[in-house]
């Protein structure tokens, strides 16, 4: 009975009992200063490594990235403008705060399935899924009150005194409907997909 | 007279010369009176309006002038930016005028319910403003249907 235990527990039990039992060979100062040191260089490793995937370069090292949105974006004022100030990819599209932050890194997994898969390695593939990736897009957006606009956008320090018309009145009205950013400002950074079957009325063809 | 021919035939190349000279000098052409070896003066920028109230039109069935930036809306076979206010479905919602009726008829003059392919390309027709005086006069008046005087 004992030895049939033994065998099944093996090699992760014995290295249980021996991370259990307090150490006869170190002393407590080295073991925690070794402890400690490589404590840093992990976290610092791991922090370098997220932040690694966390610019425009890393995005558009895979060519989906890179011959779709990337090449919609540069058209777009977060891209260009008057005053050279940009938004890159994981600036609207990463979180900032770390453990949102996390969370997402976590879900890019199945963007490197798909990667692997090949799901929208072709520009046709990619557009018949357009309204799919855009949606949710827009769906996870919603949810966290368009949480990534307003690292740099916030109703509470816009002045309405200095925006157009049409800005003024619909910011206003936002604001009171308690409605999010991309409620409105869908396509902003990259093409629209095909919108028939979200608003008919604005598309041609029969409804 | 072999020598007065030439002599005509010289005096006639010369002065042709000199008066050829005298208009290639007074020749405007729209880019101005920059030599052609040199690089002309580019014209001042203009900007598009800011967000203004609608503009009155100047003649019967004149389409109506954009009174507003449309800077990157972009309209396509898939999605037209401006319809997302201008629609009779979303122009309430957005206090936008709504586009007129006529743009649901196909060129057979079938009633369609959505709007005509023919009517779908917004800036075919409408265009946005910039503060620009006219390139050559003009007198043109409104009719008094229109200014109401």
């Amino acid at each position: 009975m004992n030895d049939n235990k033994s065998t099944l527990c093996g090699f992760a039990c014995n290295f249980w009992k021996a991370l259990k039992k307090p150490s006869v060979k170190y002393s407590l100062g080295i073991l925690l200063s070794v402890g400690f040191v490589s404590g840093i260089i992990f976290w610092g490793g791991f922090n370098t490594a997220m932040e690694m995937t966390n610019n425009e370069e890393f995005c558009i090292s895979c060519h989906e990235m890179e011959d779709n949105v990337y090449q919609e974006y540069k058209n777009t004022i977060h891209y260009s403008n008057r005053t050279g100030v940009r938004a890159t990819c994981p600036d609207c599209h990463v979180p900032k705060e770390w453990h949102h932050k996390v969370v997402r890194k976590i879900q890019a997994s199945n963007e490197l399935l798909h990667k692997a898969l090949g799901s929208i390695d072709t520009r046709e593939k990619f557009e018949a899924k357009r309204l799919q990736l855009a949606k949710n897009v827009w769906r996870v957006m919603k949810k966290t009150d368009s949480r990534e606009c307003r690292n740099c956008h916030n109703f509470e320090y816009m002045d309405f005194a200095v925006q157009g018309r049409r800005a003024l009145d619909q910011h206003s009205k936002a604001l009171d409907e308690g409605k999010t950013c991309i409620d409105c400002h869908k396509g902003i950074a990259h093409e629209m997909p095909d919108m028939h079957d979200v608003d008919p009325t604005s598309t041609v063809g029969n409804i | 007279m072999m020598m007065k021919k030439l002599s005509i035939i010289i005096v006639l190349l010369v002065s042709a010369g000199i008066s050829m000279h005298a208009m290639s000098e007074n020749i405007t052409s729209l880019r101005g009176l920059t030599e052609l070896d040199q690089a002309s003066k580019a014209p001042e920028s203009k900007q598009y309006a800011k967000d203004g109230a609608p503009i009155a039109r100047d003649y019967v069935q004149q389409p109506p002038l954009i009174p507003h930036q449309i800077m990157n809306y972009t309209i396509n076979r898939k999605s037209n930016k401006c319809l997302t206010c201008h629609s009779w479905k979303n122009y309430r919602e957005k206090g936008a005028t709504k586009i007129s009726q006529t743009h649901f008829e196909d060129r057979d003059a079938n009633v369609l319910a959505n709007i005509s392919a023919r009517r779908y390309f917004c800036t075919q027709c409408h265009v946005p403003q910039v503060d620009a005086q006219p390139l050559v006069e003009n007198k043109f008046q409104p009719v008094t249907a229109i200014t109401g005087q």
